[in-house]
């Protein structure tokens, strides 16, 4: 199908950027890559009367890290952050989940923080940003103010944003050295949105102290932090002794939804295995 | 909802166009510069048929707005094909059999040159997973799995010769 008509304009900077999205008001679209919404225009789905196109903008380029954290231009590109090194070094688990992130040629384009601003429920990187406890740097015409990643993805396609504010930056505090990460999904086919997927971060050391943030996706309306299950498994002395009770817990934590993909009792069926097979890979991680 | 005038570099050669800001990027290649080998299947990103290279990247023509790609270096398979760069992809294809229809072709050779060009020395699991995001409805995987595999030995192997 073609979209409907709209205007579009390239947007020189952040400010002029802003100015142009408070004039525009409901009518107005923010662009980067342009590979979610793209498909949405084209099908219809959405009917913008203005395309603002922010892909050029210098307030949104670079991944850069000081002592205390890394920070993450919003108009990175996943495959930038797929072969940055220091991505590589620091938060190995974004470059995991981007292998599972549609196809190569999507990936060239596709932005992160397009992504978590689209917040689709079965999108890797939001689950990534909430296993990372990451903040979002948001800039509207009231400044700037910054919202943690458990706060920011509040339903079905739907964030913390505010129609006239722009994701710019995502700030990832650095992780203790003992820490380990896992990501993985189920999807039917390569490059397909997820079944259940399940990103983890753990450190520290069974019955002392360990802290572990399992966060699903693909199972609800947004990623969801198992916290009953991390309980299980941070109170016990050996983690996987804990798994059953941490399977059962997700019960609770998780409330599975109906699609075409799969029915419920299939969501947690696959999250209890996806679960399973994370804490064995955490634990294995450990003997290497 | 007026029409823009945007130049664009296809193939080496500079086109100045007055289109709507709507119209993707597939769209102006075949209606406006009768560059019809990329292909229109699903027009939302999941066939992979209009594959095209951009700033060197393999990018889905649909996906992406002419009014974006102005200033940015467009390649279609006329431009692979005529500089000669994926020659030996194209023989490979025939010889495999790696095409019916060949719906699927043209963005087919420009994913797997796109990995070649990354990675001289790709397994098949590799290639599969590189191509996952180009469908063929007609001649199945396998031949063309055979051809990307077939060229990617014969390029390694012509590279340690040389």
């Amino acid at each position: 199908m073609k979209a409907y008509a709209f205007d579009y304009v390239r947007a020189k900077t952040l400010d002029e950027a802003l100015s142009l999205l408070e004039r525009a008001g409901d009518g107005g679209k923010l662009i980067a890559g342009g590979q979610s919404l793209v498909p949405a225009l084209n099908l219809r789905l959405l009917g913008p009367k203005l395309l603002i196109d922010i892909a050029h903008l210098s307030e949104l380029r670079g991944i850069t890290n000081d002592e205390s954290s890394i920070h993450l231009g919003a108009g990175t590109r996943h495959v930038e952050l797929a072969t940055s090194p220091l991505i590589g070094q620091h938060l190995p688990l974004l470059q995991t989940a981007i292998r599972h992130v549609a196809h190569a040629a999507i990936r060239n384009r596709g932005t992160l923080g397009g992504n978590l601003a689209h917040a689709d429920p079965a999108s890797e990187l939001p689950a990534c940003m909430i296993a990372l406890e990451a903040v979002m740097h948001v800039v509207g015409p009231k400044g700037e103010r910054h919202i943690d990643a458990a706060d920011f993805f509040k339903g079905l396609y739907e964030t913390a944003l505010e129609a006239d504010e722009i994701l710019v930056r995502i700030a990832i505090a650095r992780c203790p050295a003992d820490t380990r990460f896992h990501f993985n999904e189920l999807a039917r086919r390569a490059g397909d949105y997820a079944m259940a997927g399940l990103a983890m971060v753990m450190h520290g050391t069974p019955g002392h102290g360990l802290r572990i943030r399992p966060v699903f996706f693909g199972i609800g309306d947004r990623p969801v932090l198992a916290s009953q299950a991390a309980r299980c498994l941070e109170q016990a002395t050996h983690m996987m002794d804990a798994l059953a009770d941490a399977q059962q817990a997700l019960l609770h934590d998780l409330q599975p939804q109906d699609d075409l993909q799969a029915d419920p009792e299939t969501r947690m069926q696959l999250a209890q295995v996806l679960l399973k097979r994370g804490l064995a890979d955490l634990m294995a991680q450990g003997r290497g | 909802m007026g029409k823009q005038v945007i130049t664009l570099l296809v193939n080496g050669e500079s086109h100045r166009l007055e289109i709507e800001p709507r119209t993707h990027l597939a769209d102006v290649l075949r209606d406006e510069l009768a560059l019809t080998g990329t292909h229109i299947g699903c027009e939302h990103g999941v066939c992979g048929a209009c594959t095209i290279r951009v700033d060197g990247a393999i990018t889905r023509a649909c996906l992406l707005l002419a009014v974006q790609a102005e200033g940015a270096v467009i390649e279609t398979i006329e431009g692979l094909s005529d500089s000669g760069e994926i020659r030996d992809l194209q023989d490979a294809f025939r010889n495999r059999n790696a095409l019916q229809c060949g719906y699927c072709t043209p963005a087919m050779l420009i994913t797997a040159q796109d990995l070649l060009l990354q990675n001289p020395t790709p397994d098949r699991a590799t290639i599969r997973d590189h191509i996952s995001g180009n469908y063929c409805r007609c001649t199945g995987y396998q031949a063309i799995v055979d051809a990307v595999e077939t060229v990617a030995q014969a390029r390694y192997a012509a590279g340690e010769r040389s």
